[in-house]
């Protein structure tokens, strides 16, 4: 990421270490996520056909999009409830060792909860477009319904996944509201580039470090944007290969 | 010894009740479209759960609705092959047909098959390249490697033309008679079901 133009590098050490924090809590916290939007993501297009009722999809689908609709400031404080020092699951954690308050992993756990619904939409969507009777046919093959789901479902539904993970990940670099709740904006700790754009806003002289900071996000973003929508779009051309080749049936 | 079963199927107003036992060889269903020829193959394989009933192949029952039994159809040993064939798009013809081999098992292996079905050129193809027979054959020895106690056909010869149809009949028949396995065969051409069959079962509304 550093380069030189003239004799300046474009980006000061500082700024540097921001976009690496920045990189890590986000790659953290959509993999922590990860197997929780795949099996959220299989329960709704999958759970009518398992004989799951209605009415509990309607309200998984509802919780799953939550922290999009939620003002971050709430996400945030629910997870200070649960995860902190006195909270339910804090206090588990706390138990082996790990602790989230005011750390990047806090930070990371934030930004992954709050990619949860983009990943869930977009996983959903895959798994919904593979074609049911494959699955059917790798049972008929002695396969459990777990090889079934690693060897046919999920990779053809691929293009997809990886789709809701690259938006997961844009989506979490641009995280604020719930992480400046819930671990606060520490410097080298906590610190995203967000936080940093915010800090950089409140001092009289920071025009210039907000500039190149906001100029670094959109940069980021875009090209997040730009992968998911290939990945999204050789998705829907593996789907209507398929829709082709059984014809009608 | 071959398949007895005693099904009911509701479906909306319509009840589906299909009662039959049957010797080795091939049994054929026949009946006009819509009288739930496949469901019965989906029952059998374990993919559809009857509304009563009791199934069994060669002695073992695979679901008894009055126990509750229904095993599950990895647990069923069945070779099923659809009329959509329903190979999996993601595989090489040879990872198809590897797919459901069980470890362990002493009958014919992948390249042996291929021989036997005429498709050992294909292997390093894909299945969206393969002509509707091809596609058939390898599906066909994509069920039998799969060490099947019993096979299901549903309409294998519906999308082919009659010099290839009459091969796979070929096929058929020797798998009848080397393999020796029972097998439930849909069908709604008399002539196919006149040549194959040893028992026809008429399905009626």
């Amino acid at each position: 990421m550093v380069s030189a133009v003239g004799n300046r590098p474009v980006l000061s050490p500082e700024e540097v270490s921001i976009l690496i924090l920045s990189l890590k809590v986000s790659v953290v916290g959509v993999l922590v996520a990860t197997p929780f939007c795949l099996g959220c993501a299989w329960v709704l297009a999958r759970g009518g056909r398992a004989g799951l009722a209605g009415l509990g999809l309607i309200v998984l689908d509802a919780v799953v999009h939550l922290p999009l609709v939620l003002p971050p400031v709430v996400t945030g404080w629910l997870l200070l409830l649960a995860f902190g020092a006195q909270g339910p699951v804090g206090r588990w954690l706390a138990a082996w060792g790990i602790g989230v308050m005011f750390r990047w992993t806090g930070a990371a756990l934030a930004a992954g909860v709050m990619a949860v619904p983009l990943m869930v939409r977009s996983m959903r969507l895959s798994l919904e477009a593979v074609d049911p009777r494959l699955e059917q046919a790798a049972r008929t093959l002695g396969a459990g319904p777990w090889r079934s789901f690693a060897t046919v479902t999920l990779p053809l539904a691929m293009p997809g996944v990886l789709a809701g993970l690259v938006l997961g990940f844009a989506r979490s670099l641009g995280e604020f509201g719930a992480t400046i709740t819930f671990v606060s904006n520490i410097p080298g700790e906590t610190q995203t580039l967000p936080l940093a754009i915010y800090s950089a806003l409140q001092l009289p002289d920071g025009d210039t470090v907000v500039t190149r900071l906001a100029v670094l996000a959109v940069a980021l973003s875009l090209g997040a944007l730009v992968v998911a929508e290939v990945l999204a779009r050789r998705m829907a051309l593996a789907g209507g290969m398929r829709r082709e080749r059984f014809g009608g049936l | 010894m071959g398949f007895d079963l005693d099904l009911t199927l509701r479906r909306g107003e319509r009840t589906m009740a299909l009662k039959l036992n049957t010797g080795p060889g091939i049994t054929a269903l026949v009946g006009a479209s819509g009288v739930g020829k496949t469901s019965v193959l989906m029952m059998v394989a374990g993919l559809l759960k009857p509304d009563a009933g009791r199934i069994a192949v060669e002695g073992q029952v695979l679901c008894d609705t009055a126990q509750g039994l229904h095993l599950p159809p990895e647990r069923r040993a069945c070779g099923m092959v659809f009329q959509d064939h329903r190979l999996f798009p993601h595989l090489s013809v040879q990872a198809n047909l590897r797919y459901g081999i069980r470890r362990g098992h002493a009958g014919m292996g992948l390249h042996e098959m291929a021989a036997f079905l005429g498709i050992a050129a294909l292997l390093k193809r894909m299945p969206r390249s393969l002509s509707g027979g091809e596609a058939q054959r390898v599906a066909l020895g994509r069920a039998l490697l799969s060490a099947p106690r019993f096979l299901l056909l549903d309409e294998p010869l519906s999308a082919l033309d009659e010099a290839r149809s009459g091969q796979i009949m070929m096929l058929i028949e020797k798998i009848r008679d080397e393999l020796a396995l029972p097998i439930l065969y849909v069908s709604h051409d008399r002539a196919e079901v006149a040549r194959l069959a040893d028992q026809v079962v008429e399905m009626g509304p």
